[in-house]
């Protein structure tokens, strides 16, 4: 019922969404449906009973009105006297199907809301189960807002129509089938006429949603400006007010406003000729009714009753049109909908697990690399033929330019991505004859990215061990430095970072993201250049924290600062993907190559300074 | 929604008029069963023929096209307030956010008073049109209804006026109780989410940590309260076309049957039964289309709260009422006397007594671990924060008693992370001031070693900047930021760690054409490279908020331990001073 995050800045139905398998996503919808048969069969009777049962009123009530007629006629001219007891039982009658229609109508609706409810809450689970079986691979090629607005707008979507437009159309469809058979037993000619409004209704509903439609274009263009001048000007505030230029950004804007108001009345008031027209042509085809119909009474072809009750019909008539003529659209943008819904749903996962894993009783922390081969995309192959050994408790270095491929060989060791040819072996064993999970625990990670959630402090840091206690928290929050910022925070460990964890600096977000490794206490550590944003005299007292951590755990080391790792076991220089030397600092910089280069230009900098 | 109320002055003209016309709509529309009426009676009981019957049939349709016409002004006009009042909401509310100091944008968060800027806006918008166009019709058309019968049918009158009550009533009920909970739907979607935000953002760390099963599990947390609260307010809602449908209906029903003895006792018409048979019909539909609009309410009233919370904010920041521009002649002296500062709500000090000064033609550097207040500093300075305590002098003025502007302008500020502007090179270097010349531009590029991607481009100045300057690397960015500060040739430069982007060739370079170019100015410098900040006269060493060393680079490294450390990780053994 509710739109999530959309402006709402035009009516559903100028939205011109086209499915591409329209077939397709409506059978699959369908068979999602399927689950609840039963409950959808009851909805269907129902709706169909109730729809029935409001059609048959007027008729009865139409007679009534035509006895009382008759009665009163016959009273005035002293021949006869009004037969209320007829009357008494029409009405109760009538009254008795109005009440049952309204019961079946709400039982309906009832069952409807609880089918869409679920299948909503159905599609929703399976959604974000299913993010977490997809590949690493599926997400670098798709943004995450575009998943979210799956999760939120398409399944939105689909449960707006299960739960309203559904029923309706079912109910429209009946109606209009009903209505048509009730006006064609009062008279043909009348029936005629009302329906010479269809197509008026078409034509004239048409030219308005077109021209509106270059309306609204315009206004979402004007609002896109809008937007875009706000959040920039937000997000750069700082420098706004830095430079004084509020007075030059608020002209800007203003520009950009003014427009803005000038297309959205447009397009309001376009659209919302919609609705006058309709009612005028419905009215239209009242008034002709009507006076058809009073014609014909004098001629006695049809009662007076007939009258009121044909007038009834027509009112009931032109909502029922309209909505069946929008079904088209409402299927189209539904199936749209549950095209991308399913489209995620269905795309192919992460590679199965073994069927037989090796669990390691002890992690020695000995790491190897033969002939290992990558490339995220199959024509481009970044690492090529690597090997290295690497002993339990080792520091390994890998340094290079941005972009090199650093990043890359952690995430081949964590089996973010498999190798493509080659393999990596913990302890002696293939990395794939693991589970990812039992694999993963036996890793530590400190990431460049901080991620942390929205959440309190303790409750980040002990996402690194969730068994962990506090007090544990609090020794791993010292020993990354990080527990003196936190007294210097509102409610310190229990302060809730925001929902874009802004409230704290980036430095301070490291700081977190390293206390959490530290808790979690694994056998192979990765650091992937995560004292970076921390100044260098945090990062030695973190390094010494680490340096205690690292004792007999294997840890592979990404950093940009030669001064980390002088006291690596081995450095692994990346060279556009691919190790390009290897060996302990000493050796590599007497090699000359490229190593020794880099360390160079870093220490050449020290001269510089005039 | 009363807190943003006062928008609607400038239009209550039209206001007025919108309600007008819908009051002549009402009567137009309730005339017509009226003249069906005089139909039924005079055409066919009386037998007054064909022609009369055509007659009344004009005198319809003539009402039907008044009503229509009607209606269509009632459109435009709502329309018109309700675009009007967005546009004057949406200009007052950036005007408020530009004023704000940072401590409002951490109260709200820069996404949602974007949010409230925008979104928020459009959904009061909605609702204030369709509170034009629905909302006044249908008591209108109740109260016309009523007027209408009030000479007819005094029994018949009940009924309706009955109805008419039940109608409100009911709509009442359902908004009552479906509002907070509209409320509580709306939370939930935005954690919803957030949460799914979070797990895609986060899709390394969860899948290092292993951390699949709790992520889903608060997942389905959300999305079941979602689910449940969903599910009652539909159930609602949906409980209103059935209700109304049996009024209208039902009402129809016992008008005919009370009706009936009147025209028993010869004191009504079967034409006036049928008329108000439609009346009834009428009144009903209009509240009936009142539903339409309660799932819109909640949700604007919410969004009519957010946008009147930042409207009431006032700024901590201030122009104090008596402030004024600098004394002249300008001198650039920064004075820190004492100065402690505390961020809102925190349990300690992030500075402590903090007492330096910083004179012109020389360059006072901080350095410092993270977290040891070097930003903070210079948000106190820039007065993006007031302290809270002690004393900040410029030009021996308390910066308090300057307004902000003036104190800004002679301030050169280099944030950490370039901020650019959708433009052109040229309209983001103009960005402090729009007149300075060309030659003037171009200098400050070439200083700020950002003449290779800038002037040697063919497009040169009129080189485009994407929104947020995304087409340009981060050292592009930071040079061009640079670029803007030293345009104006401020008195003061503030350099927040603003080579770190660079590499350590350019970044040599820059800072070698520098020099010249701030000769005379009171250079503030935040770096992390002590290389950097090596030849400045004064170097403050920042620890846990306080200065815990205070010299020249020589001095410092005789006698501070901290600087030393800092120091020697950095430079090489080798070339230890």
């Amino acid at each position: 019922m509710m739109r999530s995050g959309l402006s709402g800045s035009g009516p559903g139905w100028l939205d011109k969404v086209k499915a591409r398998d329209l077939k397709g996503s409506l059978s699959k919808l369908t068979g999602y449906l399927a689950h609840d048969k039963l409950a959808l069969i009851f909805v269907l009777v129902f709706a169909v009973g109730s729809t029935a049962a409001n059609i048959v009123g007027p008729k009865m009530l139409g007679e009534a009105t035509t006895l009382l007629f008759k009665g009163a006629l016959a009273q005035m001219g002293g021949e006869g006297s009004i037969d209320f007891e007829r009357i008494g039982q029409l009405v109760g009658f009538t009254l008795g199907l109005y009440l049952l229609s309204a019961l079946l109508a709400y039982v309906q609706s009832w069952i409807m809301t609880d089918v869409a409810t679920h299948i909503t809450y159905r599609f929703r689970r399976e959604i974000s189960e299913k993010i977490n079986r997809l590949p690493l691979r599926y997400f670098d090629g798709a943004s995450h807002g575009e998943v979210l607005s799956r999760i939120t707008n398409d399944v939105d979507t689909v449960n707006q129509t299960l739960s309203q437009s559904l029923t309706q159309i079912v109910v429209s469809a009946v109606s209009v089938i009903g209505v048509l058979i009730m006006m064609l037993s009062i008279n043909g000619l009348m029936t005629l006429l009302a329906l010479l409004t269809v197509p008026l209704f078409m034509v004239s509903g048409l030219l308005i949603i077109r021209q509106s439609q270059t309306f609204f274009k315009q206004q979402q263009d004007y609002l896109g400006q809008v937007n875009g001048q706000v959040e920039e000007m937000y997000g750069g505030h700082v420098v706004v007010q830095a430079f004084n230029a509020e007075a030059k950004s608020k002209r800007i804007f203003e520009t950009a406003n003014k427009k803005l108001y000038e297309a959205n009345w447009r397009a309001q008031t376009f659209s919302g000729l919609m609705m006058p027209i309709m009612t005028f042509i419905s009215n239209l085809g009242y008034v002709i009714v009507v006076v058809v119909g009073g014609w014909l009474a004098l001629q006695k072809t049809i009662s007076v009753g007939d009258i009121l009750a044909f007038i009834q019909y027509v009112r009931s008539f032109s909502q029922p049109i309209t909505q069946l003529a929008n079904i088209s659209n409402i299927l189209q943008q539904t199936a749209a909908a549950a095209e991308r819904v399913f489209e995620f749903l269905e795309e192919a996962e992460e590679s199965p697990e073994t069927t037989a894993p090796v669990t390691l009783e002890e992690v020695t922390g000995r790491v190897e690399f033969k002939a290992v081969h990558f490339g995220y995309r199959p024509e481009k192959i970044i690492i090529q033929d690597f090997g290295a050994h690497v002993q339990p408790g080792q520091k390994i270095a890998i340094v290079g330019p941005t972009g090199a491929g650093k990043t890359t060989i952690v995430k081949l060791l964590m089996r973010f991505y498999d190798v493509n040819d080659g393999a990596i072996l913990v302890d002696g064993h293939d990395l794939r004859d693991f589970t990812r999970h039992g694999l993963r625990h036996m890793f530590g990670m400190v990431l460049q990215d901080t991620w942390l959630f929205n959440g309190t402090i303790m409750e980040n840091i002990r996402y690194g061990r969730p068994d962990a206690t506090d007090e544990e928290v609090f020794a791993a929050a010292r020993a990354a430095h990080a527990d003196h910022f936190i007294h210097t925070l509102p409610d310190g460990y229990h302060m809730v970072l925001n929902e874009e964890t802004s409230n704290i600096s980036q430095g301070q977000k490291q700081l977190l993201t390293i206390a959490r490794a530290i808790l979690a206490d694994p056998r192979i550590l990765i650091l992937d250049e995560a004292t970076s944003s921390v100044d260098t005299r945090t990062e030695i007292l973190i390094q010494r924290a680490m340096d205690h951590l690292m004792k007999n755990r294997t840890s592979f080391v990404i950093a940009h600062r030669l001064s980390t790792i002088r006291n690596a076991d081995l450095i692994l220089m990346v060279r556009e993907g691919n190790i390009v030397e290897q060996g302990r600092h000493e050796a590599l910089l007497a090699r000359g190559g490229h190593y020794a280069e880099l360390y160079n230009s870093q220490f050449a900098q020290a001269d510089l300074v005039g | 929604m009363m807190r943003l109320a006062k928008y609607t002055r400038p239009y209550l003209g039209w206001i007025l008029l919108a309600i007008l016309l819908l009051f002549a709509q009402v009567n137009f529309d309730l005339a017509v069963p009226d003249y069906l009426s005089r139909m039924i009676n005079i055409g066919i009981q009386q037998g007054a023929g064909t022609a009369y019957i055509l007659q009344t049939g004009g005198s319809m349709l003539g009402l039907t096209l008044l009503s229509v016409l009607c209606t269509v002004a009632v459109v435009a006009v709502s329309s018109r307030v309700a675009a009007g009042m967005a546009r004057d909401m949406r200009s007052d509310i950036f005007d408020k956010v530009s004023s704000f100091s940072n401590a409002e944008f951490d109260r709200f968060s820069t996404a949602s008073l974007i949010t409230r800027s925008t979104n928020d806006i459009t959904q009061v918008q909605l609702v204030t049109m369709m509170l034009i166009r629905i909302v006044f019709y249908a008591p209108l058309m109740g109260l016309g209804g009523i007027l209408h019968l009030l000479g007819k049918d005094v029994s018949i009158l009940w009924l309706i006026a009955g109805a008419v009550v039940f109608s409100i009533g009911f709509v009442v009920v359902v908004i009552l109780v479906t509002t907070p909970k509209f409320r509580k739907i709306q939370t939930l979607i935005d954690r919803l989410n957030l949460v799914a935000r979070e797990s895609l953002s986060g899709l390394f760390v969860i899948r290092a940590f292993n951390r699949q099963a709790c992520e889903e599990k608060r997942f389905d947390a959300v999305n079941r309260d979602l689910s449940a609260v969903n599910l009652f307010v539909n159930r609602v809602t949906m409980s209103m076309m059935p209700v109304m449908t049996l009024v209208m209906n039902g009402l129809g029903v016992l008008i005919v049957w009370v009706g009936a003895r009147q025209v028993a006792a010869g004191t009504l018409q079967v034409g006036d039964i049928m008329a108000a048979v439609q009346y009834a019909a009428q009144i009903v539909m209009a509240f009936l289309m009142l539903s339409t609009i309660i799932v819109i309410l909640p949700r604007a009233s919410v969004s009519a709260g957010r946008i009147a919370d930042v409207l009431e904010t006032q700024p901590v920041v201030q122009a104090a009422p008596t402030a004024g521009p600098f004394a002249e002649p300008f001198q650039a002296i920064i004075e820190f006397d004492q100065v402690s500062f505390r961020y809102p709500q925190a349990e300690d000090d992030a500075l402590h007594g903090i007492s330096f000064k910083a004179l012109p033609g020389q360059t006072t550097a901080l350095i410092g671990p993270t977290g040891a207040g070097k930003s903070t500093l210079i948000n106190l300075l820039l007065r993006f924060y007031d302290v809270t305590s002690g004393t900040i002098r410029v030009n021996g003025a308390d910066i308090r008693l300057v307004t902000p502007q003036a104190l800004r302008a002679q301030i050169g500020y280099v944030p950490q992370k370039g901020i650019l502007f959708a433009g052109t090179v040229e309209s983001n270097l103009r960005f402090a001031d729009d007149h300075l010349d060309e030659a003037a531009l171009r200098a400050s590029i070439e200083t700020a070693q950002a003449a290779e991607f800038v002037l040697a481009q063919p497009e040169g100045l009129t080189l485009p900047v994407a929104p947020g300057g995304n087409n340009l690397s981060g050292g592009q960015k930071q040079r061009l930021s640079i670029a803007r500060a030293l345009v104006r040739k401020p008195p003061v430069y503030i350099f927040d760690d603003s080579f770190s982007a660079l590499d350590l060739n350019t970044d040599a370079a820059l800072r070698r054409a520098l020099k010249p170019e701030t000769k005379g100015s009171t250079l503030i410098l935040v770096s992390q490279r002590v290389s950097a900040i090596q030849p400045a006269e004064q170097i403050l060493v920042l620890d846990e908020g306080r200065i815990v060393g205070q010299g020249t680079h020589a001095e410092l490294m005789k006698t501070n331990a901290l600087y030393q450390e800092i120091a020697q990780s950095q430079l090489s053994q080798a070339a230890a001073v």
